[in-house]
């Protein structure tokens, strides 16, 4: 296995460079390098790999970043345009010159995994892992080999964090490809609240990899809602797993916004261990190009009285590739939920492709669950209405892609996010219609 | 409902069980090439027939048993199973109904199957299948002089070399999968439908399959062929005696339709299920596939899974023709410890081609089941169009209902649909019933009949009975 010999290369190397460390990280990095040598990387005959190939991954020879320089035009242009609490990360590593780290309110800790690392790595080495070990997949082995940079994230009791958290990852184009291995590590103790944006964008022509894990725990009564909007540059390649445990009463709302990158991989998994607990997927893709975009979520039912909804939907043109595995699985004894799936794909193009796999694992009797799942195209109706109120084609193909778009979107609170996609889904539409002049017009038609 | 009531009702015994004491020409257990050459020749086959067999057996030796169904169980031992067993009187077999061995007649009473006047009645032609061997055919005239051919495979294999050479293996291909392979290394019977141009088969045909003798596999092979423009109504229905082992029976039916043609096949299959502790009952291992050669042509499956310990089952369609169409309407109920893995897969390879597949899933004791199907919309099949609904139940909190849905999706102007529900009977229904004088275990058995509507709608009237009749065996006590 030439290819996972390149990646355990770079973590030697790596190694030899670092300080000491404690020995627990030591242990778990060598732990996650042997599960990744003996697992190598997955194939199309892993079930749930079955339509994402990742052969671009592990045939790539990435290096490790040096520094976090970054021109800091650049990063403002873009960095979102948002009232926030912000930390920043270039291809993998803190830079404190582009974070905000300012005016933190109290009960808030807020800070790059290094630093946690070197305050106090007791109480990281507890949490840290505990969700996504080795076990999960080759990606998460490597990820715990390379584990040194990320963000830890940390509400007090009762705390609610008025502005978003904006966790921002930046894609450097250079002449080696690199690759980083970022954990998000976030605890929201009883009654917590916060928004956490999770941002990958970089320099147009970056072609990095990413293998992102996030652990999310929320305890009694916590609130989080996490977007993750990747905009990484279109020869990216993203890999992320965010796993999140929920205790009583505990909301999670996920919004997964796909744009960017040419293979992205998303595995999305809640654990809801308490009763009252309600998590949210909100998910969107857009492919255009050769992109392959996959995202699997399971909302595990491990106690009564427990509720999830999901709502996932791609937009697929030219040669994009979309897969959707949704899992809702039930426990023996978790009685009384209620799980909801609903999964919506637009194929644009006769070559893009999209594979669904809507699921359901059920071993309780007193539960609602459901699912739907439907591909189609534009309705020919639709747009023949909008025609006859002399929208052009054109036009009326674009209104209706986005009112695709929109059933998700129209859920999201943060108005500069939900217009930026929708923006950024306007622009890449094959019709690449003004869509701002149309707002113009219709908002000075309602003025007459 | 009275708990000891509904207990007993649980332990109730399988009322199709018992063993028929026919004397049978058996071979011992083991298989090797040997054994096939011995089933060949028993068959009477020609050399060609015998080396396809021997082709599939060397394939099969280099195969592994799929691991990824919903499904647990021991490995099977191939070698402990006996592949041929015929009743004895292989020379002279019975012309008409009155030269059957009368026990084998009693069979089919206990069985509730009155072949007389299920023929004489219904006009239904039966070529009953008891141990792998046919022993008896009715309306054979009345087929011939429609030109249907309808008889044993092989039979098939010897009086129509020609056809089994065109058409056997070109749905299912002798790779396709583990049980299809050892298939077609030994399959001992099954039968054979080929219904000419422009033809309709004046009478549903039906076959009976019955396992009977100890320690035998079954291993049927279907073969049914609809030229331009016929059509023809297929049942085939199955019980099984009780015994202590597990039975493997691995089933191969092909459906092949031209332009214009439609087969339509039914299937009530209440095999030995196995104890109350899952001890025994029938191992269902089965590849079903109809190929949609031709343009406008259809195929429909309809089943009622009641029995068996273990199902694996996903009879498909692969949608060739033009405006072909595939249906799959399913009821699949476990109790017990019933193990189910069943579903279908809609291969949409040609241009508006269309398929439906409504599937009711019932789970009751410590039963588990999956729907596992998958629809593929090809390049090339434009407009095509699927709608799946796949619906369970779960009546107790010891079952298990799970949904795999496979959706590849490769043309942008194909619409796909699927939806999926899970959930109990209401509280509000039973209430409803019971508050108008209905007992709660016929309000259960007519709730569960309306969940399964959709699907016994589409079953031949005499067939739709029966499965009502079979659901309401197979849930009796299940609910509380």
């Amino acid at each position: 296995m030439s290819d996972v010999q390149t990646f355990l290369d770079r973590l030697l190397e790596r190694n030899a460079q670092r300080e000491p460390e404690p020995t627990w990280i030591a242990a778990r990095r060598q732990a996650g390098a042997a599960r990744f040598e003996a697992l190598g990387f997955p194939t199309r005959r892993d079930e749930a790999w079955k339509y994402t190939d990742v052969r671009a991954i592990a045939r790539g020879d990435f290096a490790l970043a040096a520094d976090a320089e970054f021109s800091p035009a650049t990063a403002a242009a873009l960095t979102l345009p948002i009232d926030a609490h912000r930390l920043t990360f270039v291809d993998g590593i803190f830079s404190a010159a582009l974070s905000q780290l300012e005016g933190l309110p109290s009960g808030v800790a807020l800070l790059p995994l290094s630093r946690a690392l070197e305050e106090n790595h007791e109480t990281v080495g507890g949490p840290l892992g505990r969700l996504t070990g080795v076990e999960f997949s080759p990606f998460s082995a490597l990820n715990t080999a390379f584990t040194e940079e990320g963000a830890v994230l940390r509400l007090a009791p009762g705390t609610v964090v008025e502005k978003p958290i904006v966790l921002q990852f930046l894609s450097r184009a250079g002449e080696q490809p690199v690759m980083s291995h970022p954990r998000i590590l976030i605890e929201a103790a009883g009654r917590s609240q916060a928004t956490v944006i999770e941002h990958h964008i970089g320099e147009e022509s970056a072609a990095n990899f990413t293998n992102l894990v996030a652990e999310v725990m929320l305890d009694r009564g916590a609130i989080l809602t996490h977007y993750k909007l990747q905009e990484a540059p279109l020869a990216d390649l993203h890999v992320a797993s965010i796993h999140v445990e929920q205790g009583r009463d505990s909301t999670y709302t996920s919004f997964n916004l796909n744009l960017g990158g040419s293979l992205v991989r998303t595995d999305l998994i809640s654990e809801l261990n308490g009763q009252g607990a309600t998590a949210n997927f909100y998910g969107l893709f857009y492919g255009q190009g050769r992109q392959h975009v996959d995202s699997h979520t399971l909302a595990n039912h491990n106690a009564p009285n427990t509720y999830s909804n999901e709502n996932y939907k791609g937009i697929l043109d030219d040669r994009a590739h979309g897969v959707f595995n949704g899992k809702i699985m039930v426990k023996r004894d978790s009685q009384k939920i209620e799980g909801y799936q609903s999964n919506a794909n637009l194929l644009l193009s006769d070559r893009a492709q999209i594979d669904a796999k809507p699921e359901l694992e059920i071993y309780a009797d007193d539960v609602k669950c459901s699912h739907g799942s439907t591909t189609g195209q534009l309705d020919e109706e639709a747009i023949f209405a909008l025609r006859t109120r002399g929208i052009d084609r054109q036009t009326a193909r674009g209104l209706l892609t986005l009112a695709f778009a929109g059933e998700v979107l129209e859920e999201v609170s943060l108005d500069t996010i939900s217009e930026r996609v929708e923006l950024a889904v306007a622009g890449k539409l094959p019709e690449r219609f003004n869509l701002a002049g149309l707002v113009e017009t219709a908002v000075a038609l309602d003025d007459e | 409902m009275a708990s000891q009531e509904m207990e007993e009702l649980v332990r109730r015994d399988y009322k199709e069980g018992f063993v028929t004491d026919i004397e049978s020409d058996t071979l011992p257990p083991g298989l090797d090439e040997g054994v096939i050459a011995f089933i060949s020749n028993k068959k009477g086959e020609p050399a060609w027939m015998l080396e396809w067999r021997l082709d599939a057996y060397r394939k099969w030796l280099k195969m592994t048993p799929p691991s990824w169904a919903h499904l647990d169980y021991p490995p099977i031992d191939y070698q402990s199973i006996s592949y041929f067993s015929a009743p004895k009187r292989d020379e002279d077999r019975p012309q008409s109904l009155d030269e059957v061995d009368p026990k084998l007649l009693e069979t089919y009473e206990k069985l509730g199957i009155p072949l007389h006047e299920r023929a004489a009645l219904a006009g239904v032609a039966v070529d009953a299948v008891f141990d792998s061997v046919s022993v008896a055919t009715t309306f054979k005239k009345q087929l011939g002089e429609a030109g249907v051919i309808f008889c044993s495979i092989s039979e098939a294999i010897r009086d129509y070399p020609e056809l089994i050479k065109q058409y056997l293996g070109t749905v299912v291909p002798v790779t396709d999968n583990y049980f299809a392979a050892l298939n077609s290394a030994v399959f001992t019977d099954g039968s054979f439908v080929f219904v000419p141009k422009g033809v309709t088969c004046p009478m549903e045909l039906s076959t009976y399959f019955r396992i009977n003798a100890a320690n035998t596999g079954q291993f049927e092979r279907t073969l049914i062929i609809c030229e331009e423009g016929a059509q023809v109504s297929y049942l085939e229905g199955c019980t099984a005696p009780m015994r202590d082992e597990n039975q493997l029976h691995a089933a191969v039916v092909e459906l092949v339709t031209l332009d214009d043609a439609y087969i339509k096949y039914s299937t009530v299959q209440n095999w030995y299920p196995g104890d109350e502790d899952g001890k025994g009952g029938i191992y269902n291992f089965v590849t079903k596939r109809g190929d949609c050669r031709g343009d406008r042509s259809r195929i429909s499956w309809t089943q009622v899974e009641t029995g068996s310990a273990i199902t694996w089952k996903y009879p498909s369609c692969v949608l060739r023709g033009k405006d072909s169409i595939g249906e799959f309407y399913s009821v699949a109920v476990t109790n017990g410890r019933q193990q189910a893995d069943t579903g279908t897969k809609m291969i949409h390879i040609g241009e508006g081609t269309r398929s439906s597949i409504i599937s009711k899933g019932i789970s009751a004791g410590r039963s588990n089941q999956s729907y596992r199907g998958l629809v593929k919309i090809g390049p090339r099949a434009k407009g095509a169009r699927n709608f799946t609904q796949c619906d369970s139940l779960l009546i107790g909190d010891t079952c298990g209902a799970h949904t795999f849905p496979y959706q590849e999706i490769g043309n942008s102007t194909a619409t796909v649909e699927h939806e999926a529900t899970t959930s109990k009977i209401g509280e509000d229904q039973l209430f409803y019933c019971q508050s108008r004088g209905i007992s709660e275990e016929d309000a259960v058995s007519m709730i569960v009949n309306g969940f399964c509507k959709d699907v016994f709608q589409e079953l031949p009237m005499e067939f739709a009975v029966e499965a009502e009749a079979l659901l309401s065996v197979t849930l009796e006590g299940a609910v509380g």
